[in-house]
């Protein structure tokens, strides 16, 4: 079968899912799990069969296009249902999936006591769809279509427990922001139509050298406004303050959606676009930049956040930092390759987050957790082995794909060579908070919930709270079940989660410098099909390793130093925060983003509305407009009204007095 | 010699419409009406339409106004002329306004299309036997419309003039036949709804008065409440509530 | 005569019937001043027929007398029933149709 065909029938089971659980919720609740698991993992094996079939393929034929429809043909504007199966879709289809049917399965156990679970599957069903439409799209007609539907489906699953004031405000949030980025996408469309008048990429990757050169300022503006888009997507500054709200979604949610696909929207966006960007020298730096100021940002944040979620969300921004940077910086390979393996571990650092979570009883205070090594040795394991593959230590897959970017980046020189400095103290501070949070979680003092696991009896809190606040909940749809599964009981969860530190660990075999490039071969076959110029070149062997020792000394330089701090003695992060009080305070705080977006946005929006409402809306149209016209016909009726007397000699003067009238008139028009 | 007729039949014309206008007794204005209908006979008879004249005697003042007088008697009232309203000036200055208008219009250019004397006159000009084959061939479908014209008008006045007063003596057997036991589901829905209890609630809930409409008057000196009068009815109508059930 | 003549104790006829209408205020008196313009117009319509030596002006005042009378017999039965309510005989007491 044609990758196409493939490629069609990757689309067909996830709609399947969502259209059958979202419509048949009410038959079979407990089956929707099972469909919705069974619809994704269809979905991967047949990206499985399409990259076979790819394969088969002579590499210089490796892009296959493929049209069921043809919407419109008016005004020159080619918008047909159009998929693209080339290497680079491929292997976004083949993460997406993948990630996707194990955090499925993880699902099916985790959401068991909720009384939304049919809901949340058709959610995340209707999710894998649109993310997968997104890859998969061959032109930007259905790209927007794709990015539309991941944003959508981002605000229901995180406000998936709609009775929580926090989650809907959340969600909210991110669905206001991420429509700004749907904007520039938009925009940035039309401004590359205006020249190449094709919306296909293959077409406008064709015209683009004849079209633009380098820097022109409509090119320029279009890829700006692309990278608004990708930044509002993949949370980076500023557009990132959603990312740590939409954490208020259920666990694997945030696994999916917030770790291993929908945030790495944005990187696809710049590696799909890059004949473009090539083009556009400015918006490349533009994003590199961008993506190491977020790494920084990020990293210093999560160093001080005391939500175990929020650690992970802030990590997520830094690590896509790193993959904007490294695809801005032209290391295609290297960002994708990053790409895979953060979908690994990040998905698995999220689960086994869930599960001490769970074991927490929905509460996910750092503050709160400690010494839960001896109650849940494999959920213990889990984060180890996502941590240390986050932090980039030999021989995880993180080590490699992390130090791959930064050594491209630094091949490249000139300014390049700061960013990538920058990018190595980015890998110390990611050693040192994801161990920070792993050492409070599992070392020291057993809290009671762990010592009460560790007699075999799962913690349960008495009220339900909403962890941010407080607040009192009850079990209801709305709000999370009643009970609380961890990986220690649940087979599901432990399978996926295996699958995942599996993958976690050996998953960096597949780029190992000077030993194997097996992405790079494979996606190589979409990048030299461009005329333009072809992507930055690779490091040498020798430059590759230097770059993974240092990248592998800052790792465990970083967790050594987070080891001191929180296990050898444990007071000495207070006595910090007691010796740089305002440094503190700033990072809590988040940099103050969301207050500066407060005062410089919302505020005067929000004066602008209640303006809008008292003086224009009230007064000028209902009082002016609209009043004034129904004003004016009321009181003509009225005076009209007045005619109607009820006098009958009023009636017969009237008629005597208009027929003197008429007869005046042609008696003066006669003469 | 016509011409001293004309002015005779013309003056008396003008003076009985005049007198039809001032006039108090609505009586002596008929007859001002019947003396103003047999001038214009006249002038018809100058004009040479005997038909017509014949017709305006006979059919107008004959039984038109006849009718008119058994009316007058029968509602009577005579009145005022206008008093308390502006239109006591302002109708007549409308009416001047407009003869003089028509006197403009007339001697002015109409005279001009005026042919003086009339046309040549043809024998049986205006006799019956030319009114009546007009009718009978040129005329026939107004004709035949004048006739439905008239039973139409007939059967309106009877409609008008009904009796509108509610149960009477004869209607008591109607009322009897109300009250009396009915088989299940049969009836009119205002017995189903239980119309006569509303009256007794009303009656309880007014003291003893209720505002239908028409109300139900026995045989009494009592006359019938009419809405929208009902306050200077008041007196009577209760003892039609109590005479009620 | 000369037509005008009659044409114009039409038109004075006609007047003396709209003040009058205008002017009185039992509907019983209004209405004979209603027949006086009618009559007025009959008037005009045979003088016409003279002038254009056609009877068809003549036809057209003896419908015009039919319709005079129909019109007569509606308003007087509307009088009487009037009258039968004890309401008022004065124009200006009945306007209870207004708005």
């Amino acid at each position: 079968m044609s990758p196409t065909t493939w490629g069609w029938l990757v689309l067909l089971f996830p709609l399947l899912g969502t259209v059958i659980i979202g419509l048949g919720f009410r038959n079979y609740p407990r089956a929707a799990g099972v469909i919705g698991t069974a619809a994704i993992g269809l979905a991967f094996v047949c990206s499985v069969g399409a990259l076979l079939s790819l394969l088969g393929r002579d590499p210089n034929n490796r892009e296959v296009v493929s049209s069921l429809w043809n919407y419109d043909f008016s005004a020159g504007v080619d918008a047909k249902l159009q998929i693209l199966i080339d290497p680079i879709s491929i292997f976004m289809m083949l993460v997406v999936s993948g990630v996707s049917t194990l955090i499925h399965l993880y699902s099916t156990a985790y959401m068991r006591s909720d009384r939304g679970y049919a809901r949340y599957f058709a959610y995340l069903n209707y999710f894998v769809l649109s993310m997968l439409i997104l890859v998969m799209a061959g032109n930007f007609v259905i790209l927007i279509v794709g990015w539309a539907g991941v944003g959508a489906a981002s605000y229901l699953l995180i406000s998936f427990w709609y009775r929580r004031t926090t989650a809907t405000g959340a969600g909210i949030k991110a669905f206001v922001i991420n429509v700004l980025g749907d904007v520039g996408l938009v925009l940035g469309t039309f401004f590359i139509f205006r020249h190449t008048h094709t919306m296909t990429f293959l077409g406008t990757f064709k015209a683009a050298p004849h079209v633009f050169s380098s820097d022109t300022p409509d090119l320029v503006a279009g890829c700006l406004l692309f990278l608004v888009g990708a930044f509002a997507k993949s949370a980076q500054v500023p557009l990132h303050t959603w990312l740590p709200d939409a954490m208020e979604g259920p666990t694997p949610v945030s696994s999916l959606i917030h770790a291993a696909t929908m945030v790495t929207a944005g990187v696809y966006l710049i590696v799909r676009l890059h004949p473009l960007f090539q083009l556009a020298p400015t918006a490349e730096d533009t994003g590199v930049i961008i993506g190491c100021v977020t790494l920084l940002i990020a990293g210093s944040i999560a160093l001080v956040v005391t939500d175990l979620k929020r650690v992970i969300a802030y990590s997520t921004m830094s690590q896509i930092g790193y993959m904007i940077m490294g695809a801005s910086a032209g290391a295609y390979s290297a960002a994708l390759y990053h790409l895979m393996t953060h979908a690994f571990f990040k998905a698995l650092l999220f689960m086994a987050a869930g599960s001490i979570i769970g074991a927490m009883a929905g509460n996910q205070s750092l503050d709160r957790m400690h010494g839960f090594r001896k109650a849940m040795p494999f959920t213990f394991a889990c984060f180890v082995i996502g941590g240390l593959a986050l932090s980039g230590v030999p021989p995880f897959s993180g080590w490699l794909s992390k130090d791959d970017v930064i050594a491209y980046v630094n091949n490249r020189g000139g300014l390049f060579e700061v960013v990538g400095v920058l990018g190595y103290v980015g890998a110390g501070l990611t050693g040192l908070y994801t161990f920070r949070m792993i050492f409070r979680a599992f070392f020291g003092e057993p809290s009671p919930e762990a010592v009460e696991l560790e007699h075999g009896h799962l913690a349960h809190a008495d009220v339900p709270r909403n962890p941010m606040t407080g607040e009192e909940e009850d079990t209801e749809t709305g709000f999370p079940g009643p009970e609380h599964a961890i990986a220690e009981r649940e087979p599901a969860m432990k399978i996926a989660m295996t699958l995942l530190a599996i993958l976690a660990v050996i998953g960096g075999v597949l780029q190992v410098p000077g030993i194997d490039h097996v992405l790079t071969n494979f996606l190589s076959t979409a990048f030299t099909n461009t005329p333009a110029a072809s992507p930055a070149d690779e490091p040498s062997t020798r430059a590759a390793w230097i770059g993974l020792v240092i990248g592998a000394v800052i790792g465990l330089g970083g967790i050594t130093i987070a080891y001191g701090i929180y296990v050898r003695r444990p007071g000495t992060s207070s006595k910090l925060q007691a010796a740089f009080p305002w440094l503190h305070n700033f990072l809590v705080h988040k940099w103050y983003f969301d207050e500066l977006f407060d005062v410089a946005i919302v505020r005067p929006t929000l004066a602008i509305g209640r303006f809008t409402q008292a003086v224009l809306e009230r007064i000028v149209i209902s009082g002016g407009v609209t009043g004034g016209i129904s004003g004016i016909v009321r009181s003509g009726s009225a005076a009209v009204r007045r005619g109607q007397t009820g006098f009958l000699r009023f009636y017969a003067a009237a008629m005597i007095l208009g027929l003197s009238i008429v007869v005046l008139y042609f008696l003066i028009s006669s003469t | 010699m016509s011409a001293v007729l004309f002015f005779i039949a013309a003056i008396s014309a003008v003076i009985g419409a005049v007198g039809v206008v001032t006039l108090r007794n609505p009586l002596y204005a008929v007859l001002a009406l019947v003396c103003h209908l047999v001038a214009l006979a006249a002038l018809f008879l100058l004009l040479r339409a005997e038909f017509v004249a014949a017709a305006q005697v006979v059919v107008y003042a004959g039984a038109v106004m006849v009718l008119y007088v058994f009316v007058v008697a029968y509602v009577g009232g005579g009145d005022e002329i206008a008093a308390g309203s502006s239109l006591r000036i302002l109708g007549p200055l409308f009416a001047v306004a407009l003869a003089v208008e028509l006197f403009i219009a007339m001697l002015g250019s109409a005279l001009q299309g005026i042919k003086g004397d009339g046309a040549k006159f043809h024998l049986g000009f205006g006799t019956p036997a030319h009114i009546g084959r007009l009718f009978l061939t040129t005329y026939l479908f107004p004709f035949e419309v004048a006739s439905l014209l008239l039973l139409v008008a007939a059967v309106g006045a009877i409609v008008l003039a009904r009796r509108r007063r509610g149960l009477e003596d004869d209607d008591r057997d109607f009322q009897q036949v109300r009250a009396a036991a009915r088989p299940a589901y049969t009836g009119t829905l205002a017995e189903a709804v239980g119309v006569r209890r509303v009256l007794e609630q009303l009656e309880q809930a007014h003291g003893g008065v209720t505002e239908l409409m028409g109300g139900v008057p026995q045989d009494r000196e009592m006359t019938p409440t009419i809405v929208g009068t009902s306050d200077t009815k008041k007196s009577g109508s209760d003892e039609s509530g109590e005479e009620q059930s | 005569m000369a037509i005008g003549w009659y044409l114009a104790v039409s038109v004075l006829i006609f007047c003396i019937g709209a003040g009058g209408v205008l002017v009185r205020r039992n509907p019983l008196v209004i209405l004979l001043c209603l027949e006086l313009m009618l009559n007025a117009g009959n008037l005009a319509l045979v003088a016409f027929a003279r002038m254009h030596g056609g009877e068809a002006g003549q036809i057209f005042a003896l419908i015009v007398m039919v319709v005079a009378a129909c019109e007569v017999t509606v308003g007087l039965g509307l009088l009487v029933a009037i009258s039968r309510r004890n309401l008022p005989i004065d124009v200006d007491e009945l306007h209870e149709l207004n708005g």
